[in-house]
């Protein structure tokens, strides 16, 4: 039912693609708090490649976070897994224990976050943080640590790294901290990365320089990375494919160029008119109407975007979503495609 | 060095302070010590021949310069009743309330401590609500009724405790002194017997304090624990995979006492005022049981020299919290 199986039951994809390095089908999480259930995830299928860049785009609390979060196990407390598997590299994720999670976490998949300042421990030193995850995944010990943990930070290029490891977060730049956390997240080789709006918070430049910094180490070590981000054009500035997430549900997946120049999604549509880059002038940027849904509702309708969409019809509201295949890589949620 | 010296600077108004409202005070206070020392029988010129001798019949200020320019000498005066310089007579009796105190708080530290993380990592856990009854019962009791009620219980009814009269078994000797302090001077001598004697008189004192203060203890880790495993951090260092010990203890709780050693520096003052209450209860020979007689004898200099060291102790402990915040907390540093 969801794109990605769609997508691999094409007998040509399934000879020559490989096995997907991350394949999740129809991943449904909630959230059971005091006020209601927030069905923040709702029949999610995703799957990339190894060394794959797979941009995530949607607007803030369309349940990106909490897809990643998931992916870790390092959900709130509170969130409920109600559907669905997720396979890492062979490994059931969503079956697996803690410990076993402990395991691939910082070694196999690792994870980089928004607001980096906060994100470091503020009394110790971020050379020592970097020897934490070292002792913990790598079998390097004592003046070895060290060692290594310098060569990270060289690694994502900090000048005089030496002289860093010494270093408390306080006393470095947020553009700084993030490359930290970028050698933290690094440092034990993961095939995965999963980075959480990496450049939010940062200046301009310094955004420019995280991206490419992520990019780069990307390719240099074949490393498969999601990058959640709200801004479209830099996902497709640089990924290779793009999901777009609208109020838990992935409405369109497609390689980039494709989603950007010809979305097929109402929603895509007007994510793309909303952000700078791609709209022609600041003049026919449009804001996207309306509201997400309240997620706590006892009724969401099946397309979670109707009440905001121009190309609404009856059956958007009473039959069950289809994934349309528009091509063998493009797929979209919408009964307009369809048609 | 600078942060104590500039710490220590910004204590001076406050004792100066303490020492002002003490000497006040102490004058402001019902009895008049000419004729307590006089005797009952003494004639009223006999009573003013005292109180000539004593100073205190020269103007309040006059008296107050004098003894501050006493203090100024190191000079903190006589105590009437003993005729021993208070000096002496602190000096004699610090240890035992020091140590006293110290277990107390050491004690309340190891039990409160444990007790927050463990409430704060299961919240709303049966953990947590029993730790919540505990505090609670422990601040509502008076301390003087919380020492008396273990007094009664342990030693009377179960006699798993000694009798509360004093530091040490009246049939053990107590160990030559070096520090003053019964347990430190005891493992000096490598007297085991004179050791276990001592720490079975301190139990239940010190047990008195600690239930006293372990309220707030307990309560600013619980919040501050909570706190901490709520920040980004602690999430990063979940994400690295870093063992539930590594996050627990190298990441959050080194966080998490930031608060609680401000909370120390608060509670330790609670403690010394509840020390002299203690002290009378358990027949304690510390400085508070002597300042509380010299206070019935209207005998006002052992009373300043007792608040005065009082103040200069929390002075000193304060000093003690700055230090180990500045050690525990990088970003202290440059400001220091
Ligand atoms: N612990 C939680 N309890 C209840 N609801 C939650 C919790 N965490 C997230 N949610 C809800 O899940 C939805 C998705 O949140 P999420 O943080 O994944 O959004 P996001 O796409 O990452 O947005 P942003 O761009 O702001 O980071 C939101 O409606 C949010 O309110
Ligand atoms: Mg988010």
């Amino acid at each position: 039912m969801s794109p990605e199986t769609i997508v691999h039951a094409d007998p040509r994809a399934a000879a020559n693609v490989p096995p997907p390095l991350l394949a999740v089908d129809g991943l449904s999480l909630e959230f059971r708090t005091r006020s209601g259930v927030v069905r923040a995830l709702e029949d999610v299928s995703l799957s990339l490649q190894k060394g794959e860049l797979l941009g995530v785009v949607g607007e803030s609390g369309s349940g990106k976070s909490v897809f990643a979060y998931a992916m870790l196990g390092i959900s709130d407390a509170a969130a409920k897994i109600t559907r669905g598997t997720a396979v890492f590299d062979g490994m059931d994720l969503l079956g697996a224990t803690e410990r076993e999670l402990r395991e691939i976490r910082g070694r196999e998949v690792s994870m980089i976050f928004q607001s980096p300042r906060t994100s470091l421990n503020p009394i110790r030193k971020v050379g020592h943080q970097i020897e934490d995850v070292l002792r913990r995944h790598a079998a390097v010990r004592g003046q070895d640590l060290r060692e290594r943990a310098i060569d990270c930070l060289k690694r994502v290029r900090i000048p005089d790294p030496a002289r860093r490891y010494e270093a408390y977060p306080f006393e470095l730049s947020g553009g700084m901290c993030q490359r930290i956390l970028i050698a933290l997240a690094l440092a034990c080789q993961p095939s995965l990365l999963i980075a959480d709006e990496p450049t939010t918070g940062l200046d301009v430049t310094t955004q420019a320089a995280i991206m490419d910094l992520i990019v780069e180490l990307a390719h240099e070590r074949q490393m498969a990375t999601l990058l959640i981000t709200h801004d479209l054009a830099m996902a497709a500035q640089y990924c290779d494919r793009i999901a777009v997430m609208h109020a838990g549900h992935v409405v369109e997946v497609g390689p980039a160029q494709v989603v950007l120049h010809q979305p097929q999604h109402p929603y895509t549509a007007r994510l793309i008119a909303s952000t700078p880059h791609t709209a022609d002038s600041i003049a026919a940027m449009q804001p996207i109407p309306g509201s997400l849904p309240d997620l706590r509702a006892a009724k969401l309708p099946p397309c979670r975007y109707s009440a905001r969409c121009e190309y609404r019809t009856e059956r958007c509201d009473t039959e069950a979503l289809p994934v349309v295949p528009i091509d063998a890589t493009h797929s979209v949620r919408c009964w307009r495609a369809a048609a | 060095m600078k942060l104590i010296l500039k710490r220590l600077l910004l204590a001076l108004p406050n004792l100066v302070g303490v020492i002002v409202v003490t000497f006040v005070l102490t004058r402001a206070l019902p009895g008049d010590p000419a004729a307590y020392f006089a005797g009952a029988a003494a004639t009223p010129e006999a009573v003013a021949q005292v109180r000539t001798q004593l100073g205190l019949d020269r103007p309040m200020f006059e008296q107050f310069l004098s003894y501050v320019s006493d203090l100024a000498k190191g000079d903190w005066g006589v105590s009437l009743a003993t005729g021993q310089s208070v000096i002496s007579e602190l000096k004699g009796r610090l240890p035992a309330s020091l140590e006293l105190t110290l277990f107390g708080l050491v004690l309340a530290v190891s039990v409160a401590v444990p007790l927050g993380v463990l409430a704060a990592t299961r919240p709303n856990s049966a953990w947590d609500h029993g730790v919540r009854a505990l505090t609670t019962a422990g601040v509502s009791l008076p301390t003087f009724f919380t020492g008396l009620l273990l007094v009664y219980v342990f030693y009377y009814k179960l006699g798993w405790a000694p009798s509360p009269s004093g530091r040490i078994d009246a049939f053990v000797s107590s160990p030559p002194t070096v520090t003053g302090f019964y347990i430190i001077d005891s493992l000096i001598a490598g007297d085991f017997t004179a050791l276990w004697a001592s720490i079975k008189q301190l139990i239940l004192p010190a047990g008195t304090l600690a239930l006293f203060v372990l309220a707030p203890l307990a309560r600013m880790t619980r919040a501050s624990m909570l706190g901490v495993l709520s920040s980004d951090f602690i999430r990063t260092a979940r994400a690295s995979g870093l063992t539930p010990m590594t996050v627990l203890y190298t990441y959050a709780l080194r966080n998490a006492l930031l608060p609680v050693l401000t909370t120390l520096g608060m509670v330790f003052s609670f403690l010394l005022g509840s020390n002299v209450l203690v002290e009378k209860v358990f027949a304690w020979p510390g400085i508070g049981s002597f300042a509380i007689e010299s206070l019935v004898a209207s005998d006002y200099a052992p009373v300043q020299g007792f608040v005065l060291s009082m103040a200069l102790l929390y002075v000193l402990l304060n000093l003690l919290i700055d230090l180990a915040y500045t050690w525990l907390d990088p970003r202290i540093a440059l400001e220091g």
